[in-house]
């Protein structure tokens, strides 16, 4: 099993919670109150954390990029972990991922790419998102076109690196006359591609079918297991039986040294009320990001959006504020899309959490609220010293491997045809 | 046309289809008299209005739903307004409408200019209000994809609680269809309009060429989606046309103030 590190990279300190509730709305808080001077500090001890993180042991960097957002400091994740590939020396670095539909360069992005691998000796794993609606009203990139451009860009990416060039590409979204670029991944043929994701079932089945891991970033066990389900299912028909190797799972832990510091950690994940208030509804479903159906289970969740009534709703920020901190919060631990504790108290639930959805990824998300550094390297401590071991000898009793020491569509079908169950339903019960 | 309209007891209007190539071009047909072509709004048709019931006492209404908005199947190959402008030439001409006149509403209006850009004289006399296409020289088009469509439709007049049929452009049986009405409306819109947003930076220039039609631009004076600078943009780019600004309205002067806009759109046309 690979475990990785992963963090948002906020900016902290001096952001105004209030107005980032009243907004409901991290995406678009005006940049008045972006300090560069400080910016600059944290982006460097966020490197440093990376560079800590493989001194720890950890397997793999895992990086991300937003734009628009305080709630996610690094915009373009190719300088980071192009200056990473330079820093470090055996741990993986994982995209997860690049926003094709929005880079509007895919050619050059194969380009940055390769030589990220290049530079890192060939320890790039690649990874390919859609991109929030955020991200695309930010880049004006047209929503009505988001899967079809991820689709082009994937096609022009990977013939860039395996086609011998010069060749022309005229898709629909995109048009080459010249590609040959003088730069090439050292992996053949090609880095490792994985799908991260928050379920879109289109992508989980892009995933299947493509043979690339799906990456699911914090989504919560039961619809976790529904999108391995539906993987399965589509690996089936492609004749091959899915196992760990096909998935990797997000978990948002934080450990300290008793009980009551990790809480108090905790409590500060729910910062402006994190992802519930990444973007408004009109930035993060812009027309055509999401299906029919998709927009269809939203819609009956949220019918304000239906309705004629003004917006903003009316609300208190300072009822909210205490929702967040509350309740939500008591319910993100209840649900263990949030963990906190001691060494002692996550090691169980991590177990369970493997022996449930059997991934061969495990990614540690820590650090979307003002959390102190000292806090963050202490968790990130603990976690490689005390509880990863113990995970890695539970990994290797369920024959959880990643992806890397195992090739996805090696395990044949079951001779009925029926694909093996990839998450176990009584574990989640008992 | 097909002959086969669906007409509820005692509408004005019925719902017809034209066949184009191997599109079905659904469209609202009602009144008698001299047809009058309406090119519906970027959110798609928003329904049959006072407005209209004034207008087919002596004039047919012919509303077709532009490809990929209401029941018409969208066309993958159009991707710009002017795509879609070429598109309802060509069913002018299949059908023998033209000449005919027009009234454009907002990315409608939009689609009358382009066409009236192609070929003048497929229009005896043109109307746009609201329109879209040019860049106003003062303000910004007002964004439909950075507001809920709630919020859309409320910026796009003056004062919803002094516009009597307001509520009506909500008016749905089923809301999750009504949303998925916009919804689509907006993919749509998305496809056309996208970069650079609602305008075509050549029309104005092209606009010059059009000589011999008259035209009327209808604009609220408190328009918050087209500013008034716009209207004045197309002013000085059509030869001859005449700006009637009603007071007070917004971008949907039509139901704002209906008798004022009947009537000058009555004048105008008669």
């Amino acid at each position: 099993m690979m475990i990785m590190y992963f963090s948002e990279r906020p900016y902290l300190g001096g952001l105004p919670e209030e107005e980032i509730v009243r907004r409901r709305s991290f995406f678009g808080l005006p940049n008045t109150y972006f300090d560069a001077n400080h910016g600059a500090r944290l982006l460097n001890e966020y490197i440093d954390e990376k560079v800590y993180a493989e001194e720890l042991g950890f397997d793999a960097l895992a990086l991300n990029e937003h734009h628009g957002t305080p709630f996610c400091m690094v915009a373009v994740m190719n300088v980071e972990a192009a200056v990473l590939a330079r820093l470090t020396n055996k741990a993986r670095i994982v995209l997860v991922g690049n926003p094709l539909p929005v880079v509007g360069n895919p050619l050059r992005l194969a380009e940055e790419l390769a030589m990220i691998d290049m530079i890192s000796g060939g320890r790039l794993v690649s990874g390919w998102i859609r991109g929030t609606g955020c991200e695309t009203i930010f880049n004006s990139a047209n929503p009505a076109y988001n899967r079809e451009m991820l689709n082009e860009a994937h096609e022009l990416i990977i013939r860039a690196w395996t086609q011998p060039g010069p060749f022309r590409f005229e898709g629909k979204h995109f048009h080459y006359r010249f590609v040959c670029p003088w730069v090439l991944p050292v992996q053949k043929p090609h880095p490792p591609i994985w799908i991260p994701g928050i379920f879109s079932p289109e992508s989980v089945i892009f995933a299947a079918r493509n043979r690339y891991p799906y990456v699911a970033l914090s989504t919560g066990l039961e619809s976790t297991i529904q999108m391995w389900n539906l993987y399965a299912q589509t690996a089936a028909e492609q004749g091959y039986q899915a196992g760990p190797e096909c998935f990797g799972y997000q978990q948002k832990v934080f450990v300290a040294e008793t009980e009551e510091k990790a809480e108090e950690l905790g409590r500060m994940d729910m910062f402006g009320g994190n992802w519930m208030n990444y973007g408004r509804p009109e930035w993060m479903f812009p027309p055509g990001y999401n299906s029919r159906e998709v927009n269809r289970r939203m819609a009956q969740a949220a019918t304000s959006l239906v309705r004629n009534v003004p917006i903003p709703e009316e609300f208190k920020v300072e009822d909210e504020l205490r929702k967040y901190h509350g309740p939500d919060y008591d319910a993100a631990r209840r649900s263990e899309m949030l963990m906190v504790g001691t060494p002692k108290t996550i090691i169980p639930r991590l177990r369970r959490l493997m022996r449930i959805i059997r991934p061969g990824v495990l990614g540690f998300c820590q650090n979307d609220g003002p959390i102190g550094r000292q806090a963050r390297l202490t968790s990130m401590r603990l976690l490689a010293r005390e509880v990863i071991p113990a995970l890695k000898e539970t990994a290797r009793e369920l024959g959880l491997q990643d992806p890397l020491e195992r090739r996805i569509g090696e395990r044949p079908l079951p001779s009925s045809g029926k694909p093996e169950p990839v998450a176990s339903v009584e574990e989640l019960a008992s | 046309m097909e002959n086969t309209p669906t007409s509820a007891a005692g509408r004005e209007w019925v719902e017809d289809r034209i066949r184009v190539g191997d599109l079905d071009l659904e469209i609202v047909r009602g009144g008698s008299g001299r047809p009058l072509l309406v090119l519906h709004e970027e959110l798609g048709y928003p329904g049959w209005m006072r407005w209209q019931t004034a207008l087919v006492r002596d004039r047919t209404l012919l509303i077709p739903m532009h490809p990929g908005f209401g029941r018409t199947a969208r066309l993958d190959w159009i991707t710009s307004v002017r795509d879609l402008s070429a598109f309802y030439g060509r069913v002018l001409r299949e059908n023998r409408l033209a000449p005919l006149d027009v009234i454009g509403f907002s990315l409608g209006g939009w689609i009358a200019a382009e066409m009236a850009v192609d070929n003048p004289a497929q229009f005896r006399r043109m109307i746009l209000v609201g329109a879209a296409g040019v860049r106003p020289p003062q303000g910004e088009i007002f964004d439909l994809y950075n507001v809920t469509v709630n919020a859309y439709l409320r910026a796009s007049v003056a004062d919803p609680e002094s516009t009597p049929e307001f509520d009506r452009l909500f008016a749905a049986d089923d809301p999750l269809q009504r949303m998925e009405a916009w919804e689509e409306a907006r993919i749509q819109t998305a496809r056309l309009a996208w970069k650079p947003y609602m305008y075509n930076p050549s029309l104005p220039h092209l606009l010059q060429g059009v000589r011999g039609l008259p035209t009327e631009l209808i604009w609220g004076s408190e328009d918050r989606v087209v500013p008034l600078s716009a209207a004045r943009a197309y002013q000085g780019a059509i030869a001859g046309s005449q700006l009637r600004i009603i007071a007070a309205a917004g971008h949907r002067p039509e139901i704002e103030n209906p008798a004022q806009f009947v009537n000058l759109v009555r004048q105008f046309l008669d």
